[in-house]
């Protein structure tokens, strides 16, 4: 049977970054991704990033994608892509589904020792009268579609949310050539960062807040051709009379992101709900490690962050991971760690920041007193 | 109409992949070898791939990445293929799934 010390599952940043700090302690590592390309979120972030200045806040999300594939390959990082982990199973057992939709695909079924959970997030939906029609799309697909292949979703798109996501994936649809024709946030104010939609306002696009969407219609060839939009009153319920039909042949929902917790729950860690993170997370402590032992978890799968916080946690993860190897001293293993709890706490400051600090604090909190105790009454 | 984005101040968007042809719904189309089907497809206008059992409703893009299904299609025989996640490759013959499960 194939054996390896440390499994990570996903090859975003928290994967990569705990995967290199793993296999650079003489770790066996094996990195797996479902995607076609490795990286994760980070090949379609072609903006210069925020952050402080110690996490590369000028440069772009590819980059550091390129960055960190470079350091996984010269510490020996073994990659498989298109492979999805669909079991896991007692005796630390973990079954991988390898190869494409129609072509061959086989099950290998792997020992290790140590598994990191890394999965990342997936897009949330907005449910209105056609949503399902063609045309309508997470702003993720959108832009994936644009800046990973090259290829417009369609020409007039309506953006529906304001955060970050919305904003930047809208400037990044114009860069490609397509024409943002709105902009809609329910809220009363723009949810994202001043200097994104600052960008936005400039570029033109109308912004409607205290807006939603009411309805996608579909043309002839069964694809969106127009868009309802109206007014909401202070509960977020459109008020009648205020519609306006949009021409456009694009709906891209930027709703926010919910930690991907398919993989934590195959592994049965336990989960706490967290409405600033994104919804359900699996506990853990300050190595990273959920309530299983030998599980550990980094990155947006453990509360929608950004990737210099999935790149810390995935360091954390992973050194955690070859410290329970035997493969560097605790000692050592805790300095690392403070030095990145450090790292941390900085970049979540600000008013953006502080708020997931807290809530941090209150997860870490949370699995002292109901994992941790739990075990001692045992 | 021309979708694929030629022009970009941060990108580079020319293709160094080989051209090839595939087949959709029994017309030929040009696309690049290795990239997902589903981008050949929109750079050729096509946005539904699929129609869904029941009410027979159309389907398009909406994940990209693999997680919903919605742009399955039969390629080479073969249903249920998601292609945001599947690569092209020169000759593919793909056709609109309709209501297969
Ligand atoms: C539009 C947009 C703009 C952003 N801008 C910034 C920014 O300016 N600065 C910043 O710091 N952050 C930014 N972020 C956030 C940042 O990209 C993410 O927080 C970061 O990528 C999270 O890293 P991750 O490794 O946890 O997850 P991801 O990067 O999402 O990687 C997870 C990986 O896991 C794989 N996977 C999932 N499930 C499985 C499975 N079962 N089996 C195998 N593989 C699996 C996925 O294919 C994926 O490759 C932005 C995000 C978006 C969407
Ligand atoms: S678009 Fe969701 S699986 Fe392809």
């Amino acid at each position: 049977m194939l054996e390896r010390d440390v499994l990570v599952v996903g090859a975003g940043p928290a994967g990569l970054a705990a995967s290199i700090e793993a296999a650079k302690a003489g770790a066996d590592v094996l990195l797996v991704d479902l995607n076609m390309k490795p990286g994760g979120q980070l090949f379609k972030q072609i903006h210069k990033f925020f952050g402080s200045s110690a996490h590369r806040s000028g440069t772009r999300g590819f980059d550091i994608g390129k960055m960190l594939l470079d350091e996984a390959e010269k510490a020996g990082v073994e990659i498989w892509l298109q492979s999805t982990v669909i079991g896991a199973f007692p005796g630390n057992l973990i079954a991988i589904e390898k190869g494409i939709d129609g072509g061959e695909k086989e099950v290998i079924t792997l020992k290790s020792k140590k598994v990191i959970i890394a999965t990342g997030a997936s897009e949330n939906v907005v449910r209105f009268k056609g949503w399902t029609t063609p045309g309508v799309m997470g702003a993720g697909a959108a832009q994936t579609m644009i800046n990973v292949n090259h290829v417009k979703p369609g020409n007039k798109i309506v953006m529906v949310g304001s955060g970050n996501v919305g904003l930047i994936v809208s400037y990044q649809l114009m860069q490609a050539g397509c024409d943002v024709v709105a902009l809609i946030e329910a809220a009363p104010k723009i949810g994202g960062y001043a200097v994104h939609a600052a960008k936005i306002r400039r570029a033109g696009v109308p912004i409607y807040t205290k807006h939603t969407v009411v309805e996608a219609i579909p043309g002839e060839d069964g694809t969106v051709c127009k868009v309802v939009i109206a007014e909401v009153d202070d509960k977020f319920q459109p008020i009648p009379g205020t519609e306006k039909e949009i021409e456009a042949d694009t709906v891209t929902i930027g709703a926010g992101l919910k930690p991907a917790t398919d993989m934590v729950k195959l592994e049965k860690c336990r989960l706490t709900f967290n409405g600033p993170f994104g919804g359900f997370i699996p506990l853990h402590n300050d190595k990273m490690e959920t309530s299983k032992k030998g599980v550990y978890v980094a990155g947006d799968a453990t509360g929608v962050e950004e990737a210099n916080t999935a790149l810390e946690e995935g360091r954390i993860a992973g050194i955690s991971a070859v410290e329970s190897l035997g493969l560097i001293e605790p000692k050592e293993a805790e300095k690392m760690r403070i030095e990145i709890w450090k790292r941390l706490e900085a970049l979540r400051m600000g008013p953006f920041g502080e708020r997931r600090q807290i809530e941090k604090n209150n997860i870490l909190a949370e699995y002292e007193e109901k994992v941790v105790a739990a075990v001692e009454m045992d | 109409m021309c979708v694929r984005v030629e022009q970009h101040c941060i990108l580079d968007v020319d293709k160094k992949e080989k051209k090839v042809k595939i087949t959709v719904d029994g017309k030929e189309i040009e696309a690049y070898e290795g990239e997902p089907i589903l981008a050949a497809l929109l750079a050729s206008g096509i946005k539904v791939n699929r129609y869904t059992v029941k009410k027979h409703e159309p389907r398009g893009l909406f994940c990209g990445i693999g997680q919903c299904s919605d742009c399955s299609m039969v390629v080479d025989g073969k249903a249920n293929v998601r292609t945001c996640i599947t690569p092209v490759k020169e000759g593919m013959v793909i056709m609109t799934q309709d209501g297969l499960k």
